[in-house]
Order: C-alpha cells, then sequence, then structure tokens
C-alpha cells in the first residue's frame, strides 16, 4: 500500500467517518487516496475553520475530530485552531502534508518547519520520515490524543512518504513506555479526602472541563447529592451539572454569579474536579478561598498545585475518584445551614439584566433557552456574547456548550457549529456570535450550504467588539480607541451564500425569527441588533479577589 | 536555588527541542544541560541544572517534563545521595618559569596540562562544584584567556 493509503485505511480503522480540510500541492497523493474512500470530507473554506470543526466535532460527539492540510500556508493556518484545542485540552489530530523528505531544511516551495511551530500548541507532534512508521504512529497519536489529559496531536507526513509504498502493518497494541496516565486515586488519599469530607460544614464542589472530558456527570451528581454539597461550574465545566438543580451556583469566576463567588470565598472545603484554577476563576489569588481546605482531582499531575495550594491532591479520572470517594464516603457532613445561606444569597443577588431600552442580549438568549427546549447545542464566539451565552441559556447536559475558553478565540464558533452539527445531525445547533467575531470566520457560510450543514447564527449585533469596549468603559475612561466595528449587511451577505438572514430589532420579533430559523431548512443567520453599550455583569475587575464583583452581591 | 535532574528520553530527533522549548516556553532557567547516549542507544540521558526560586516551581519543572511523551523517566538529585561532576577546559597564561607553582596546584585537583605552546597552556580538569570552584580561582592567578564547561552531570549512590 501506498503512504496515503496507509494513512487513511488507519484512519478508517481508528471509526474515523469524517475530515475536515484543505487540499494543497503536498497532499496531492492524500487526496487522490480520499476521492474513493468512504470517509466524509468536508472542504471547509479556510484551514482554521477545518481545525475549529475537528475540535467541535470532538467536543460535541466525544468522538476524534481529524482535519487536513497541505505544507506550509495550510499548516499555518491551522495553528490557531490548534492552539484552541490544546488549550482547552480536546482531543483532535491534525494532518499536514510536508515537503520531500530530501528537501526538508532546504526552504523548498511550501515549506515550514510544522513540527517545530506546533511543538509548545500539541499535545505531541510526529514528522514521518519513512512510510513503514505510518500506521504506527497514526495509532499512538490516536492514543496519546484521546487519553490521559487529552489534546491535539499532529502527524506531519512529506509527500513522498505518502507516495512510497510498503506493506501496511497495523500494530495490535500502542506501546509508548514514556506515557503512562494514571486513572485510579491513590487509596490512601481518597480516605484522607473522604474523611475530610465528613467533617467540613461549608464545602463546594467546584468542577470543570475533566468532568465533560470524563463523562463524570452522572458520579458528579451522585457524589453532590450524598453529600448533599453545592456545585459551581467553570466556563468549560458547563453541561456538567444540571444548572435547574437545586444544588447548582452556577458559573463561578470573572463573570460568574456572585453566589458562587462569595460560596467559594467563606467555604471551608473546596473539592475541585477536573478544574485547573484559572486566573479567570480565581481573581487574586492570593485573596482566592481564604477559609478552604482543597482537595484537588486531576488526571494532570501538573495541574495540581500549580496556582493554588492543595491539601489533598488525587491525581487519576474523575469518574473513577468520584467512584472511589463514594465509595468511601460513609460519613456525610451537615450542611443545612450552609445551603439555607446560599440561598438567601441567590435570592438577593440573582443573575439579572435591566429589561428595558433598546433590544437586549440577554433577552434573546432566554428566547433561544425557550424556543430550544434548552436542549440546543450552543456554540459561542469569544467576548461579551460568549459571557451572555454562558449566563442566560440552561444547560443540563454535558458537551452542550462548546467555546473557546483558554486561548479566547474569536472566530472560533461559527466553524465550531460546523462541527458540532456534523457530529449531531440531529441537534439543532446555536452560535452565540458577536458582530466583530463572526467576521472572522464568515466564509463558512459556503461550506454550510454547499454541505447542507444547517447551523443557526444568532449575531449579537452591538457595532461593537463589546467586550473590549467593555474594558474600555470600565477602566480606560471610555476612550474607545478602535473598538467601534462595522461590518456587511449580514442578511444580504447570507443570501448571497445562499443562505437565508434575518434581520431583528425589535423585542417582538425576537422569538419569531428565531422560530422561522429552527423551522427553516437551511443555515440560516439572524441580525440581532442589540443595545449598543449593554454590559456583561456581574464582574470582577482583574486583579480583584473574586467577591469584589461590580453588581455583584451588595 | 540550583538543582540537577536528569531525564532520560526517547533517543529520536527533535527531544532536545522539546526539552529546550518547555522551558523558555515557561520561563524556567537552564544554568546547564549535558546530553548523551545511555547503555541502552535508544535513550540519552540529559542532565539539566535549573534555577527554581522555591519547591513549587521545582515541581512544576519536573511535573512537566513528566508530561512530554518522549521523556521517560525524571530523577531529581535534591535530595538524593549522588555525586557530580563537572568537566572543563581552561586555556591561561603559561610560560615556563610558571611550571612549578602550576604542577603542585593541578595535583591537588587532579588536573592536568592536555596542551601548550610558548605563551598559552590548556588545563583539563574534572570535578565536583566545589573542587571546579577552587581550581578556577587558583588558575585566576596566572590569568584565564578561555574556559569551556560541560555542564554537570550526576549519577545516584
Ligand atoms: C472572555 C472570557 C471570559 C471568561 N470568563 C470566565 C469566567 O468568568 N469563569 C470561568 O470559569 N471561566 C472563564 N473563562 C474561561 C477560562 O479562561 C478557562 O478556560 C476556564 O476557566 C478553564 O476551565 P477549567 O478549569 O474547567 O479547565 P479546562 O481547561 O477545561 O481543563 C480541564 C482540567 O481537567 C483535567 N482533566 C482532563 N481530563 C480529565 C479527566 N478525565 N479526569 C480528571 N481531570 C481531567 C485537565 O488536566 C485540566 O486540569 C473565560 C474565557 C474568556 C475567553
Ligand atoms: C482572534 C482574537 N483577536 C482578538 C481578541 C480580543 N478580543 C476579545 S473579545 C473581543 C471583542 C469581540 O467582539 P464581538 O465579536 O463583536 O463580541 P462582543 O464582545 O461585542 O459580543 C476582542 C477583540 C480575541 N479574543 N481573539
Ligand atoms: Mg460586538
Amino acid at each position: 500500500m501506498t503512504g496515503a493509503e496507509i494513512l487513511i485505511e488507519s484512519l478508517r480503522r481508528e471509526g474515523v467517518e469524517v475530515i475536515f480540510g484543505y487540499p494543497g500541492g503536498q497532499v496531492l497523493p492524500l487526496f487522490d487516496t480520499l476521492y474513493d474512500a468512504d470517509i466524509r470530507f468536508i472542504l471547509t473554506r479556510h484551514e482554521q475553520a477545518a481545525a475549529h470543526a475537528a475540535d467541535a466535532y470532538s467536543r460535541a460527539t466525544g468522538k476524534m475530530g481529524v482535519c487536513l492540510a497541505t505544507s506550509g500556508p495550510g499548516a499555518t493556518n491551522l495553528t490557531t485552531g490548534i492552539a484552541t484545542a490544546y488549550m482547552d485540552s480536546i482531543p483532535m489530530i491534525a494532518i499536514t502534508g510536508q515537503v520531500k523528505t530530501h528537501l526538508i531544511g532546504n526552504d523548498a516551495f511550501q515549506e515550514a518547519d510544522v513540527t517545530g511551530i506546533t511543538r509548545p500548541i500539541t499535545k505531541h507532534n510526529y514528522l514521518v520520515k519513512d512510510a513503514k512508521d505510518l500506521a504506527r504512529i497514526v495509532r499512538e497519536a490516536f492514543h496519546v490524543a484521546s487519553t490521559g489529559r487529552p489534546g491535539p496531536v499532529l502527524i506531519d507526513i512529506p509527500v513522498d512518504v505518502q507516495q512510497k509504498d510498503v506493506e501496511f502493518v497495523w500494530p495490535e497494541e500502542v506501546a509508548i513506555r514514556g506515557y503512562k496516565p494514571n486513572y485510579y486515586g491513590h487509596p490512601g488519599q481518597i480516605k484522607k479526602a473522604a474523611k475530610l469530607i465528613a467533617s467540613c460544614k461549608k464545602p463546594v464542589l467546584y468542577v470543570g472541563g475533566g468532568v465533560v472530558t470524563s463523562g463524570a456527570a452522572g458520579t458528579l451528581r451522585e457524589l453532590a447529592e450524598k453529600m448533599n454539597a453545592p456545585v459551581t461550574w467553570t466556563l468549560m465545566g458547563i453541561g456538567c451539572f444540571p444548572s435547574t438543580h437545586k444544588l447548582s451556583l452556577g458559573m463561578l469566576g470573572m463573570h460568574g454569579t456572585a453566589y458562587a463567588n462569595h460560596a467559594i470565598m467563606e467555604s471551608d472545603l473546596i473539592i475541585a474536579v477536573g478544574a485547573r484554577f484559572d486566573d479567570r476563576v480565581t481573581g487574586r489569588i492570593d485573596a482566592f478561598a481564604p477559609y478552604a481546605k482543597v482537595i484537588h482531582i486531576d488526571i494532570d499531575p501538573s495541574s495540581i498545585s500549580k496556582n493554588i495550594k492543595v491539601h489533598i491532591p488525587i491525581v487519576g479520572d474523575a469518574k473513577n475518584v468520584l467512584g472511589q470517594l463514594l465509595e468511601e464516603l460513609t460519613k456525610v457532613p451537615e450542611t443545612s445551614d450552609w445551603l439555607k445561606t446560599l440561598e438567601g444569597w441567590k435570592k438577593k443577588s440573582p443573575l439579572t439584566y435591566k429589561a428595558e431600552g433598546k433590544l437586549k442580549p440577554q433577552y434573546v438568549i432566554e428566547q433561544i433557552n425557550e424556543a430550544t427546549g434548552s436542549e440546543a447545542i450552543i456554540t459561542t464566539e469569544v467576548g461579551q456574547n460568549q459571557m451572555w451565552a454562558a449566563q442566560w441559556y440552561t444547560y443540563s447536559h454535558p458537551r452542550t456548550f462548546l467555546s473557546s475558553g483558554g486561548l479566547g478565540t474569536m472566530g472560533f464558533g461559527f466553524p465550531a457549529a460546523m462541527g458540532a452539527k456534523v457530529g449531531c445531525p440531529e441537534r439543532i445547533v446555536f452560535d452565540i456570535a458577536g458582530d466583530g467575531s463572526i467576521q472572522m470566520n464568515i466564509q463558512e457560510l459556503a461550506t454550510c450550504v454547499c454541505n447542507k450543514i444547517h447551523v443557526k447564527v444568532a449575531i449579537l449585533n452591538n457595532g461593537y467588539l463589546g467586550m473590549v469596549r467593555q474594558w474600555q468603559e470600565l477602566f480606560y475612561k471610555k476612550r474607545y480607541s478602535h473598538t467601534c466595528i462595522s461590518g456587511p449587511d449580514f442578511v444580504k451577505l447570507a443570501e448571497s451564500y445562499g443562505a437565508v438572514g434575518i434581520r431583528v430589532t425589535k423585542k417582538e420579533e425576537v422569538r419569531p425569527a428565531i422560530e422561522k430559523a429552527i423551522a427553516t431548512e437551511n443555515t440560516v443567520f439572524i441580525d440581532f441588533h442589540i443595545e449598543p453599550e449593554e454590559n456583561v455583569f456581574p464582574m470582577v475587575p482583574a486583579g480583584e479577589a473574586i467577591n469584589h464583583m461590580i453588581e455583584g452581591l451588595a | 536555588m540550583k538543582h540537577t535532574i536528569s531525564v532520560v528520553v526517547e533517543n529520536k530527533f527533535g527531544v532536545l527541542a522539546r526539552i529546550a522549548g518547555l522551558f523558555s516556553a515557561r520561563g524556567y532557567n537552564i544554568s546547564s544541560l549535558a546530553v548523551s547516549e545511555t547503555l541502552d542507544p535508544a535513550t540519552s540521558c540529559m542532565t539539566i541544572v535549573v534555577e527554581a526560586e522555591d519547591e513549587r516551581i521545582l515541581e512544576q519543572i519536573k511535573k512537566q517534563l513528566n508530561k512530554l511523551v518522549d521523556v521517560i523517566t525524571v530523577t531529581d538529585f535534591t535530595k538524593k545521595e549522588h555525586a557530580d561532576r563537572e568537566l572543563m577546559l581552561v586555556r591561561i597564561n603559561y610560560t615556563p618559569k610558571d611550571k612549578h607553582a602550576l604542577t603542585g596546584l593541578l595535583e591537588k585537583y587532579s588536573a592536568k596540562i592536555v596542551q601548550h605552546t610558548s605563551d598559552s597552556a590548556i588545563i583539563e580538569a574534572a570535578g565536583g562544584q566545589q573542587q571546579i570552584k577552587q581550581l578556577l580561582q587558583g588558575l585566576e592567578a596566572f590569568g584565564i584567556k578561555e574556559l569551556v564547561r560541560t555542564g554537570r552531570i550526576a549519577m545516584a549512590y
């Protein structure tokens, strides 16, 4: 078999059903093989979008997303998408073409040192120098990308390796001596944790993306209910605990709920599960959770004690460790007073917005929530739109809120919606977008229309790079330096691609437009003209303790 | 504080770049780095001397190294009994009239002259940190013109 055939056969054996990508000179042999392979190929209009789509396919389905690009500019276009997946620990395989092996290092046409460039933004990467290694490398790449703390893995394949004829040998198993993730918590640590839990009074479960990865939502709920402990989650943890549950505190951090942040600050025991104490969550680190002991469950030892001091580290897979804890926990804490206090805070300082004035973005999202029965997959761009989407839609299941948290990549949401829709064709997929961000990958309208990937895009059009404008308003004396941004006529633009565009300027038009978008068998852009200077609140100013919130708990 | 860490890695191209990249990306300082094949030609050993302000940073460095797929083992010699050595070559000012003074000094540190010309000599010395430091101080009296050091290597007792 040729290298190209070996690659495709290996992908098939790994269960790959779809590849997002873009062709070019150094992947011609691969594309020739793809021509009659039984793998769906989706031609995006930009390689960055291919990477985001593959990433979101992974996020939505838990299956491996795969993207493919040519050497040089194709590969460098992928990098933003690879870094996005890396920062959020999303499994993904990126395949790139490379110039012929004997030309590597010669500044050949469309050559770039892609393994060099992507070294700090991949979990691991490979330059395949011999076609005989290809099957093993694919096998390893899938294993590394999807196990332990997941992440993107890149395989760079010179064009002569794609052409080379060698025997296909599929390795029965993967053996990498330097790579052995730890999946079960140390029994001694579990015992210590159970003891600490039994005697606490104000516990908080602080949960994140690792719960989603691990499939631990059910076990988490069991533990929370058994302990009668409140649960708060990170942006990446959205959906891993039902937000309608009486123990839910919503998201914490910079734009979290006031009561979640206060709960952390008053807590005497924080149980962190698959969450990495990001600075958007902790605020001023030396003021974070002053009364709390911390139990930290994470599959990656380097996440533990990185930002804050941890009293009981437990390295292992969230689902397994929570299961071990459940078994060990014979005595549960008495938390009714604590829950009563929290109930009071919830009543006193709920998430809120002023309904009067122009069309409000929060209202738009509430209406999308109602119209979709809280059962859509929501992707977001970055900025205010992202925070409103996090705050105002009701999430109850993992893998239904797909957002670039760690890198904060504008332009993620639309191709992500595409990837999610390809993975979950039966679901309604909404991209909650900003007018700035949507213009960063708007070319994907063509991909959606051409491949009948019917996603819905709600543009919260405020005429601003709103999140940056908000900071300028609050911290730079309203000097709106280069944050007022224009765009095209989104309705006409959508129509010119063969999609559907709807403009909404009044409150009463919101619901009908959403209903129409859902009912339309096409990709739909809804251009919501919202209050231009609406802010996201509550908010922790940078460098403050998380209970010092603007519009927080009075 | 300086710490000596040895890292056994897959002997593949690009691995040194991964290690060096990790240190630069995360802002850790490498004081010295020595790399060579081990008994098993499929692995190399890198002895790295790092500057870490506190225990937490040292822990992070070790964890981050361990995370690399090509890293097989990480050994921290900070709390381990071990031998560490370094090799250096020093070019000093030297004329035959210095011979007596120099020979005494070199004997004390088991160092030797590798080559000399009419006005300079290359000295070779291997030893622990203290020895190397003292020898260098002694050699300063002659005038040091050039200095090359391999960086530390270490082995546990
Ligand atoms: C404009 C903007 C505003 C933001 N504001 C906020 C905010 O207010 N609040 C907020 O929370 N975030 C906010 N974020 C997101 C923030 O930047 C981080 O991305 C987020 O907080 C990280 O979430 P996480 O801790 O769940 O970590 P993730 O990045 O999801 O990491 C997952 C962790 O789980 C571990 N893990 C993975 N798999 C497993 C497993 N199987 N078992 C156990 N552990 C596992 C990993 O090792 C890692 O430590 C914002 C982002 C942007 C762009
Ligand atoms: C690629 C990229 N460039 C710049 C930024 C910085 N940034 C963060 S939010 C934001 C504004 C986004 O504007 P828009 O998409 O209109 O969203 P809004 O905040 O108005 O809802 C900018 C420029 C970023 N996150 N990503
Ligand atoms: Mg905007």
